[in-house]
């Protein structure tokens, strides 16, 4: 069964199957089809959509929406998540679970409303004070956006976190026949709330690397909720101790779980010495470059990362253990090579293929400047 | 008082307020205790909502649930736990520092009639970083930011509310004997309440101004701020309305898989890059969504990137269409295979590649946009005389260019053309006027 879709439909088709219930937003390119979509679809389901006043009206209704009870999505491009940075911080601090949708497009700034870009990789890991981490994942294709939204969600439950679905211009407005049966249909996962018949303490966790049950406003519980330091009650805290153990549990709750968030695919080619690693978009280009690499009797294994932060440092290190070339490419000023290089000192060659001028990285590139043929 | 009746929302064991003596946030908080006393409102359905300044320092001594944000925000959370569930009272305790920074967002929840309340304490500047101006300070107001007195305009956070649709607005000072009353009819009002109530800020305004109860509300009456009531009306709110608009059971469901099966066969070895150039505003985008629907009714892996100005009426707009037995991974087309212009948009556009392209590859133009240097073969139509819009042309260039490729069965393109009922008609008519429309050699 095929389906002629973009990244846009599937990305709100799934955030509708994943019982999200609240949307909020403001119009940008080229974000504004999922804002249409969801302003369309979510009050058949008796769901709230609402087109804000700005981006930081979005992810504040979104915020307040998800701790009274709602499972909440955002979208927007770069120079909304420049909007939305101090209340992603908020987020992080008060752990919500949202998602935000990015749908890049060219900066720095305005930059190029209808054209692609991957320039918000770093930004969206580090684009809020304070450093601490986020879960940002990257659909390569339609399809994808489909499976991933899925997962955003669940992970944004499971974690009480903010995640992130980077996608891009391309990969949300270009059009493509998909196969429908290949769609993972895996459930999110509920939102772990506390027992209704217990004590509530909103911030009390075990361990530091503990997730804390969530309890609604409205709910059977008295629930304080707060963007300042605080102790396990929820007030205002300037003790030492407390706040970092609040702060280390920020860390430790997204580090400490990697292997329930790390997602990569591996295409490996026995005998390879060159690995290709690349991420949304540009993974398609990867691709086609393998498949014609092979075909003109190339050896050549590539990494597709969907999970970029944190960064799925085993699984780049098992698929860069017998190559000695790594080719990172991105369509951005190197920023994901950093994180690469960081994890694969031992590797002889890490290069970057990249390009800032609003069109796709081409097969042809690839293979050239990653010295394949 | 029945035994079941509450007699405080404050909890004793964290009283008393941290507030500089004389403060009027305390003053203001014990009337709201009272008020909602009043009101016996379950203090599990009750939000209280601050962001940064002292006012911000309010929610933990109430028993009630509590939401601390980002300065300025607080309008925006309130907004979202409202719309969530309606069923709670949610009510905003904030500075006038927060009508600057946030002012937006007050306009727009009054604008909406969110049912919030939102309740100002206003000490006419920032008492929490060191008592600069705010957007309220007084003319001639003395603060560490204007230390000349200050020379701008006042901020009219009422009439501001009032003008823009709040249902319930009131201003007063946090001496007013009547701001229980006041406090408890904003609460009990469905739609959006703002109170503006001013106070003295004891560490900073009071000493930089010689400033004091009296001076209050002269000040207040010597720039035209009224007190008491000044909006008092019915109008829905926000997150009622919305639900009115909800439409469960809709024949319209909720996006679905549309697929697409096939039902003619392709006559494409592999692959087929196909560009279409056109103009803005000329159904470009849609006639080649068409083309790529007929092609996966006939069995072909589609896709379709489009470019366009960002404007979406004037300018060029561009699909790239590859068609292929095989998923496409990679959608930029270097070189076409054929290359459809019926506009001169277009043509502007796609003058690099007309002087690659050679005799392998196909140019369907449009007479009107002669001469074009180009090697590429030439099928040249005069889609001026067809008699159509110019919205059909790119359709029927379309509708040519399958005649004349076989690339697949027009019938396939009919179908595709007919997906959306509204445009079946009117595509289809474009189809049949564009028969034989390239001109012979």
């Amino acid at each position: 069964m095929r389906e002629f879709v973009n990244g846009a439909e599937l990305i709100a088709r799934a955030a509708i199957h994943a019982e999200c219930n609240f949307f909020a937003g403001y119009p940008i390119t080229p974000a504004t089809p999922i804002l249409l979509h969801m302003l369309k679809e979510l009050p058949k389901v008796n769901g709230i959509a609402i087109q804000a006043e700005d981006e930081i009206a979005s992810i504040g209704f979104c915020i307040g929406a998800a701790m009274s009870g709602s499972r909440v999505m955002t979208a927007t491009s770069g120079p909304g998540i420049s909007l939305y940075s101090e209340n992603i911080g908020l987020a992080i601090m008060g752990e919500v679970p949202v998602v935000i949708v990015n749908v890049q497009r060219m900066g720095p700034a305005t930059g190029g409303a209808t054209t692609v870009a991957q320039g918000d990789i770093q930004f969206m890991r580090w684009g809020t004070s304070g450093g601490y981490p986020v879960i940002v994942l990257a659909p390569a294709t339609a399809s994808d956006c489909y499976d991933l939204t899925l997962k955003a969600f669940d992970l944004a439950e499971r974690f009480r976190s903010p995640v992130f679905l980077a996608t891009d211009k391309e990969v949300v407005s270009t059009h493509t026949t998909i196969d429908v049966d290949r769609f993972q249909t895996q459930a999110v996962r509920p939102r772990i709330t506390a027992p209704i018949d217990s004590t509530f303490v909103p911030y009390r966790i075990a361990n530091l690397s503990d997730t804390p049950p969530i309890s609604h406003f409205g709910g059977q519980h008295t629930v304080r909720f707060t963007t300042s330091s605080h102790d396990e009650y929820g007030y205002l805290s300037k003790d030492p101790k407390e706040v970092g153990r609040l702060n280390q549990h920020l860390s430790a709750k997204i580090n400490n779980h990697l292997g329930e968030i790390s997602l990569t695919e591996l295409d490996h080619q026995d005998g390879a010495e060159t690995l290709l690693i690349s991420y949304g978009i540009t993974s398609g280009s990867v691709r086609e470059a393998v498949q014609y690499a092979r075909n003109h009797g190339a050896k050549v294994s590539s990494l597709t990362v969907y999970s970029l932060w944190p960064v799925p440092e085993s699984h780049v290190r098992n698929a860069t253990k017998r190559v000695n070339r790594v080719v990172v490419a991105e369509l951005n000023n190197r920023q994901y090579l950093h994180e690469i290089k960081r994890i694969t000192k031992d590797v002889q060659e890490v290069i970057g293929v990249t390009r800032v001028d609003g069109e796709l990285i081409s097969p042809e590139q690839i293979l050239s400047e990653g010295k394949i043929l | 008082m029945t035994a079941n009746q509450l007699t405080t929302y404050l909890d004793a064991e964290l009283l008393p307020f941290p507030f500089c003596p004389g403060c009027g946030h305390s003053m203001i908080l014990d009337k709201l205790n009272e008020a909602l006393v009043q009101l016996q409102l379950e203090p599990k359905k009750v939000v209280m909502v601050t962001d940064i300044g002292c006012a911000g320092l309010s929610d933990k001594y109430f028993v009630t649930n509590t939401f601390h944000g980002l300065h300025g925000r607080s309008i925006t959370y309130a907004t979202g736990i409202k719309l969530a569930n309606p069923e709670l009272e949610v009510i905003v305790l904030m500075g006038d520092g927060a009508c600057g920074i946030g002012g937006h967002h007050l306009i727009n929840a009054a604008r909406r009639n969110i049912g919030i309340t939102v309740l100002v304490f206003n000490n006419l500047n920032y008492g929490m970083t060191g008592g600069e101006h705010s957007v309220t300070t007084p003319p001639g107001g003395r603060t560490s930011s204007t230390l000349l007195g200050n020379i701008e305009q006042p901020m009219d956070i009422c009439g501001t509310a009032a003008i823009n649709g709040a249902t319930y607005v009131a201003r007063s000072t946090a001496f007013d004997k009547h701001l229980t009353d006041l406090l408890v009819s904003a609460i009990f009002n469905d739609g959006f309440s703002l109170l503006d109530i001013w106070e003295l800020c004891t560490a900073y305004y009071v000493p930089n101004n010689r400033f004091n109860k009296t001076l209050l509300d002269e000040t207040m009456s010597s720039i035209n701020f009224p007190a008491g009531i000044l909006a008092d009306k019915k109008r829905p709110e926000l997150s009622r309305a919305l639900r009115d608009q909800w439409q469960p059971g809709t024949d319209d469901q909720p996006l679905t898989s549309k697929s697409i099966d096939k039902k003619y066969d392709h006559q494409v070895a592999h692959t087929e890059r196909i560009i279409i150039a056109g103009a803005a505003g000329a159904k470009t985008a849609s006639a080649a969504s068409a083309l790529c629907r007929g092609a996966i009714l006939s069995g072909l892996y589609a896709t379709q990137r489009n470019d366009y100005m960002v404007t979406v009426k004037s300018g060029y707009s561009i699909s790239e269409v590859i068609l292929s037995t095989e998923p496409v991974n990679y959608t930029t087309i270097k070189d076409a295979h054929r290359l459809v212009i019926p506009f001169s948009e277009g043509i502007t556009k796609m003058q690099p590649m007309l002087g690659r392209l050679d005799h392998s590859q196909a140019l369907y133009i449009n007479s009107a946009l002669l001469p074009v240097q180009t090697a590429a073969k030439l099928y040249i139509m005069d889609l001026q005389k067809t008699g159509k819009k110019k919205e059909y042309w790119t359709i029927m260039a379309l509708a040519e260019m399958l005649r004349q490729s076989k690339i697949y069965p027009l019938g396939a393109f009919i179908d595709a053309l007919s997906y959306r009922k509204e445009y079946a008609i009117k595509n289809i008519e474009a189809v049949e006027k564009s028969v034989n429309l390239i001109e012979p050699g």
